[in-house]
């Protein structure tokens, strides 16, 4: 085949693809309304399966976490068989938008892209960056961090966007794993390493030698559950749980059952939000759950 | 030394769920392996024997299956359906789809390059005995072909399995799925489960696919002893020898 042809082909395989693309953007949702969840006698749940503690499968191969212990507590509340599909960080919003599922409750933080693709619920957990280091030398602080030195970040996590639009000028060493990252700090690699601050906590508390010296970076944001945008029965119906919850103090008990064990009693109140309350102001969150 | 992690494996049933898991990559492999080989004959053959039209949409379907990664063919079959469509395929048939397609384009090169690579003299001395062409393909064009695709369909098949792993990201929980949420479960009671949990799955994909090149090895081998001239002599006496052995060949079977 000539070069000429192969091109020719590459472009028309471009091009088709991009028309799908385009059809896509035009498509109606496939969503399934409150009713018709009821209806069904079941519904379907995107979570994580191994992100402990938040999102896992224990050993006898049941859904466990505070995200899952919130879920479990929707499904009783509606009535409803849960189906859990365990999702990846990457297609979370894909499978709200083909209706595969119809709540998404997989550590998903609110940010304003995300919530042009769909609708929010109230937040029921903060989440910021942390920054945690070596015990014995401390990064406290990112202004004038060391030219020579280096901090690690995950790829496509908002640490890695945060550090590179407020501090361009420190050098960032990047992994596509977590494990990866944990082992380099572990090794040395670098002098610190920057994620959510939930992660950073619980590497400190569970590694001998390291320290979170900077707990909370840049804005606060929040954790909530997600739906398909436009899906105003059941947002509307997980605002209300969320709202009437507060008064058994259930995102407590929710963390007192699964995150204790990892972060401990000092961040209950930083970590938790009940009844869908933050000290933050949230405008573009909060046209998003009114509309 | 600290655990390695064995003992995660045998907590609850971890082995039962890593072995249902194994169960649903192999599942999703033979069954699309299955499909692929019969369809990935007939597309070699269109190639090869099929008009324009056909030849350039082989071609296309070719070039398309090489250039996309497996993984977006996954998710424009899982997701693109239901957005574009409002089709609602099942992840596994998802799975199946995509790796049929994969499978039944690469498999078609494969024939097509074992059909072009048998000499001509094979074709025209059957035909030269009266063979109508469904006999000539079935008995002297296609039991090469086959014994020439062995090695690398093998290698296909084999690559298949392993490539299952990627069903996970349309929420299908296969071995190596269930591998990390066993190893995320217990990191903070066993940090090192990692070396144990992925070296079962190791194992684990190594006992399926080592008797599958074994299989491959044993057929090969089968096969060149029965064709002895052609393991000692260089290519070009190899051509001479097969076009003996293969008259030969024809003679029992127009008996039989």
């Amino acid at each position: 085949m000539s070069g000429i042809r192969r091109k020719a082909w590459i472009v028309s395989i471009a091009a088709a693809v991009s028309l799908m693309a385009g059809v896509a953007v035009q498509a109606d949702e496939p969503f399934r309304t409150l009713d018709e969840i009821k209806e069904s006698g079941s519904i379907n749940i995107g979570v994580f399966s191994d992100k402990s503690p938040f999102g896992y499968v224990d050993e006898n191969g049941e859904y466990q976490g505070y995200d899952v212990y919130f879920a479990n507590r929707l499904g009783e509340d509606l009535g409803v068989e849960i189906n859990f599909v365990s999702t990846e960080a990457a297609n979370r919003i894909e499978y709200l938008q083909t209706g595969k599922v119809d709540i998404i409750l997989a550590n998903f933080t609110v940010t304003e892209e995300r919530a042009e693709e769909v609708t929010f619920a109230l937040p029921y957990m903060n989440v910021a960056l942390g920054v945690v280091s070596p015990e014995d030398a401390v990064v406290e602080s990112l202004e004038d961090f060391p030219e020579d030195q280096q901090i690690i970040v995950i790829s496509g996590t908002t640490a890695e966007t945060y550090l590179e639009k407020n501090y361009p000028d420190i050098k960032l060493q990047k992994y596509d794993a977590y494990a990866e990252a944990k082992t380099a700090l572990e090794n040395g690699n670098a002098a610190a390493w920057a994620n959510d601050n939930t992660e950073v906590i619980a590497f400190a508390v569970e590694n001998e030698g390291f320290e979170v010296g900077i707990p909370s970076l840049g804005s606060q944001d929040t954790i909530a559950p997600a739906v398909a945008k436009g899906n105003d029965t059941l947002v509307d119906f997980i605002n209300d749980e969320i709202v009437a919850l507060a008064e058994e103090s259930f995102f407590h008990k929710d963390y007192e059952e699964t995150l204790i064990d990892t972060y401990g009693e000092e961040y209950e109140n930083t970590l938790v939000i009940e009844g869908g309350l933050t000290d933050v102001p949230e405008d573009a969150l909060e046209t998003e759950t009114e509309a | 030394m600290q655990s390695l992690g064995i003992d995660v494996l045998f907590k609850g049933i971890n082995f039962q769920r890593l072995l249902g898991g194994l169960w649903v990559a192999l599942r999703i492999s033979l069954i699309s392996v299955a499909i692929s080989i019969v369809l990935g004959i007939i597309m070699g053959l269109l190639m090869v024997n099929g008009n324009k039209a056909v030849k350039a949409v082989c071609r296309v379907w070719l070039e398309i299956v090489r250039i996309m990664p497996q993984m977006v063919l996954l998710f424009v079959v899982y997701f693109g359906t239901t957005r574009v469509f409002g089709w609602n395929i099942p992840a596994e048939e998802s799975a199946i789809i995509v790796f049929s397609f994969w499978g039944t384009a690469e498999m078609g090169d494969l024939v097509r390059g074992a059909l072009i690579s048998i000499p001509k003299i094979q074709y025209e001395s059957a035909m030269a005995l009266g063979m109508p062409t469904g006999t000539m393909y079935r008995y002297v064009i296609l039991p090469q072909t086959i014994r020439r695709m062995i090695p690398l369909s093998i290698n296909l098949i084999t690559r298949m399995i392993k490539t299952t792993s990627l069903v996970m990201m349309i929420g299908i929980v296969e071995v190596l799925k269930v591998a990390q949420q066993i190893i995320e479960a217990n990191r903070r009671t066993s940090p090192n489960a990692a070396f144990g949990v992925f070296g079962a799955v190791f194992l684990m994909y190594f006992c399926i696919c080592w008797p599958i090149s074994r299989l491959a090895a044993a057929l090969e081998k089968r096969w060149s002893d029965e064709d002895p001239d052609s393991r000692r002599h260089g290519r070009k006496k190899d051509r001479k020898s097969s076009k003996k052995k293969t008259a030969g060949t024809l003679q029992t079977k127009a008996v039989s």
